[in-house]
């Protein structure tokens, strides 16, 4: 067992899950605000009258009896995501890569059959997956198809580009990569690996899984090192103007690469984790208060990405 | 900023008003504040025999006044075939009994039972201003002005106030040689100690100062008494204070019991013979807080409207609902200082519990027994393609044939413990069964040990807390204190330091950064 003293977190300036919930959570993001991220619906519909891309909407499902009618929502020959609308976590969201109708291919390989698939939309109305065990109502998504540059970077499953936006500055990065440990979820702790990524150019910086450090990625031996977030300019200003969109002081933002499409606003969290810390081997606590010095004034989003690169760069 | 000052505010006032209430009910109503205190209750038991005479009988005895440091718990009077009622005569209560025809030996019994309580302060009967008149029928009324004069002028110069002139008064009477005036006195007089109470109480309405005959019962001493101590009380301005005719001053929390106070006689008897009383003392040990609880039943209004008023059942299900903030506080703490994962914010709570029904041991061993149980049932039912809500009701009803199951089954193996499974919270158990199942299917089985152990311990923990007997008795007796674990609830609200699990987490990243600077 390995321990560190509490005075030298602090003076390395890593945020703890107390001071995460009490000087950043509770000051800066307005309960009233959380529906707008906590569902995934509402975050949707916000997002594209403010211009924000999101992956496609195919439909949603928000009471038992419409359960039967799951095919209307199921595009043909294609891929989808089904995802509880106010789900955390990644609980609950089931990625569907192939199908013909009647059985639905996994990431994993693994294929159920349509009772199944029904199941689990039936259970995620149920509120089985959803904050506070709530009603809830299934959200149907294309799915993504991820570049090409991350060919090897991921297992199984879609990576994410994960942004913590602190007052509508972007302070930190991290890229998340599902594992076959993570069984292709892209959720730290559930074994994926987060890549912390540099601010200012898009390039890896340091990467860990289950919060230690690794150099390659355990499924592919791809060095992860070598990994180069494109369109990096664009998913910044997603971050960024998801803070205006929201108007939540602390806010994750997660944004995943398209082939096509490009960057899209995947999700938002309010209450996003501090493994990103690790990722980037810094704390956070520093850039923070660096963003306070400035913050109280009101500036364009470009303008804050811009004040953020010139403070943040490694 | 403002905010944090607010919860300063809020706390120090809960706190306040806790310790108020406590400090009130401590002083003021003598509950103690541990439940290991103890009180003495004194039975006294007053025997008046006599023997007839054929004619008319009357029976008159002096009661005792309240005082500070004894309540009367209970008076019990035990005469036969005696008319019986409670006079008052010059403030002071007479019991009195009466027949029309009474032949040969008879005993009358009057008890009182009396708690011992310093606490216990009682508005004192006024003291009335003696005349020397009223002793004219004194036959020491004639004791000579000249002597007394002599007696006051001595001690008025040897004193400084009603007190002290008491008490050299007494020491004059004691002394070896007195002198030839107190020789003379005592001769003439005081043949016995109820006569030079007399004597005393004539000087010092001669000097005008204000004094009170008194009888008193030793306590501590032999449990049989044939007389009460005669003894003088003498005031000045609002104090009192006791004097023995030998000793002088005496200090009242002694185990002394005033019987006899003012003018009236102790016994007094008509048409009947031989009368004689005797007093007979005996102790027992209570618990202080059922003394407390009896003396104020009807004082307080704050005992009034508190949890002793309910029913003994409703009392003992508060006895344990009040513990629950209790679990509530290790929860936090834990969670919040440690770093804890739990299923459940307050599951640990009510597993805690349960646990107090059930003891320690044999509760965790049938939690586990119940919980994999319903896993693996829980797991052929997720095969069923059943809805949420009727897939945990069906849970539940496993939940409770497993624990009628486990209930017999270990009966007949003669493991007592087990019938005591039914105070688990089913609901609980269903719903921990359901959602370590989800945990299962979504973060695989280490993340099913890791909150199913952290519950665990969180309850373990809550359940040592919970049956502490001293926090037990402060939170039944005091539920005031919860105010004061609200206030430290409040306040680890806003603690926003590193958990010791951070600590952990954080090790080895810190000393990568450390390393590379």
């Amino acid at each position: 067992m390995e321990w560190v003293r509490p005075s030298v977190l602090k003076k390395l300036g890593i945020l703890g899950m107390n001071g995460r919930n009490v000087d950043y959570i509770g000051r800066y993001n307005d309960r009233r605000l959380y529906p707008l991220v906590d569902n995934k619906l509402k975050t949707k519909e916000l997002a594209l009258r403010h211009g924000l891309r999101v992956p496609d909407l195919l439909g949603s499902i928000g009471s038992q009896m419409e359960v039967k009618k799951i095919h209307e929502h199921i595009p043909e020959g294609e891929g989808f995501v089904i995802k509880p609308a106010q789900g955390s976590g990644g609980k609950g969201i089931l990625v569907i890569l192939s199908h013909d109708g009647e059985r639905f291919t996994k990431p994993s390989g693994e294929v159920i059959d349509l009772a199944e698939l029904k199941r689990h939309v039936s259970n995620t109305l149920s509120g089985l997956y959803s904050l506070g065990g709530k009603d809830d109502v299934a959200v149907f998504e294309r799915l993504i198809e991820f570049d090409n540059v991350f060919d090897g970077f991921s297992y199984e499953g879609v990576p994410d580009v994960r942004v913590i936006v602190y007052r509508g500055y972007p302070v930190m990065a991290m890229m998340r990569l599902s594992t076959a440990a993570s069984d292709g979820k892209a959720n730290l702790h559930q074994g994926a690996v987060g890549v912390g990524i540099d601010i200012v150019t898009g390039h890896a910086i340091n990467a860990v899984q289950y919060d230690r450090p690794v150099t390659h990625h355990p499924d592919t031996a791809k060095d992860l090192h070598s990994l180069k977030v494109p369109h990096w300019e664009e998913i910044l200003s997603i971050a960024a103007g998801a803070y205006d969109m929201t108007g939540l002081g602390y806010l994750g933002v997660d944004v995943v690469l398209d082939k096509k499409r490009g960057p899209m606003l995947l999700e938002l969290n309010a209450r996003p984790g501090l493994a990103i810390q690790i990722a980037n081997g810094e704390g956070m606590l520093k850039r923070f208060q660096v963003i306070d010095e400035v913050a109280d004034t009101p500036k364009s989003p470009e303008k804050r990405i811009a004040y953020s690169r010139e403070k943040f760069g490694k | 900023m403002r905010s944090k000052y607010q919860i300063w505010i809020i706390a120090g006032l809960l706190v306040l008003t806790a310790l108020s209430i406590m400090v009130y009910k401590v002083k003021v109503l003598g509950i103690p504040l541990f439940g290991d205190e103890k009180r003495t209750l004194y039975t006294i038991e007053s025997k008046i025999s006599f023997e007839g005479t054929g004619k008319g009988a009357f029976i008159s005895l002096a009661l005792p006044p309240k005082q500070p440091g004894f309540f009367v718990e209970n008076t019990i009077a035990a005469s036969k075939d005696f008319g019986f009622y409670i006079a008052e005569k010059d403030g002071m209560k007479r019991a009195e009994w009466s027949r029309r025809e009474v032949k040969g030996p008879q005993n009358i019994y009057y008890t009182l039972e009396v708690i011992k309580d310093p606490h216990y302060k009682p508005k004192l009967p006024k003291p009335t201003r003696f005349d020397t008149e009223s002793y004219r029928d004194f036959e020491l009324a004639d004791l000579s002005e000249e002597m007394a004069k002599e007696l006051i002028a001595d001690a008025r110069l040897h004193s400084k106030d009603a007190l002290t002139f008491t008490a050299y008064l007494i020491a004059k009477f004691n002394e070896k040689d007195p002198g030839q005036t107190v020789r003379y006195i005592l001769h003439r007089y005081a043949k016995d100690s109820r006569k030079l109470q007399d004597v005393f109480m004539v000087l010092l309405a001669k000097a005008e100062i204000d004094a009170n005959r008194i009888g008193a019962l030793r306590l501590d001493a032999e449990r049989v008494q044939k007389r009460l101590i005669p003894m003088l009380e003498v005031y000045e301005g609002e104090k009192r204070q006791l004097f023995d005719l030998k000793k002088g001053p005496i200090d009242k929390s002694r185990d002394l019991y005033i019987w006899l106070w003012g003018q009236g006689s102790l016994l007094i008897t008509e048409g009947v013979k031989k009368s004689r009383i005797k007093f007979d003392v005996t102790r027992k040990v209570l618990p202080a807080r059922q003394a407390a609880l009896t003396i104020n039943k009807e004082a307080s209004s704050l005992i009034d409207f508190s949890l002793f008023t309910l029913p003994v059942e409703a009392q003992n299900t508060f006895k344990r609902l009040l513990l629950v903030p209790i679990g509530a506080l290790v929860v936090v703490l834990l969670r919040l200082f440690v770093g804890l994962k739990t299923s459940g914010t307050f599951m640990p709570v009510l597993l805690a519990m349960a646990f107090v029904q059930t003891k320690l041991l044999p509760g965790i061993a049938m939690f586990l027994l119940v919980v994999s149980i319903g896993l693996l049932v829980r797991a052929y039912l997720a095969k069923l393609n059943l809805l949420l809500v009727a897939r945990i009701s069906a849970v539940l009803i496993v939940v409770v044939g497993i624990m009628v199951y486990v209930a017999i089954f270990s009966y007949k193996l003669g493991i007592q413990q087990s019938i005591t499974i039914t105070f688990f919270p089913m609901i609980i158990l269903a719903w921990t069964i359901e959602r370590m199942s989800i945990l299962w299917e979504e973060d695989g089985p280490k993340e099913v040990l890791v909150q199913g152990s952290g519950s665990l311990i969180v309850a373990i923990f809550a359940y040592f807390a919970m049956i502490n007997r001293t926090l037990g008795y402060l939170t039944y007796n005091f539920p005031e204190t919860l105010l004061i674990v609200l206030a430290i609830i409040i306040l680890v609200g806003r603690y926003s330091g590193y958990r010791l699990s951070e600590l952990y987490r954080f090790a080895a990243f810190a000393k990568r950064i450390e390393g590379r600077k």
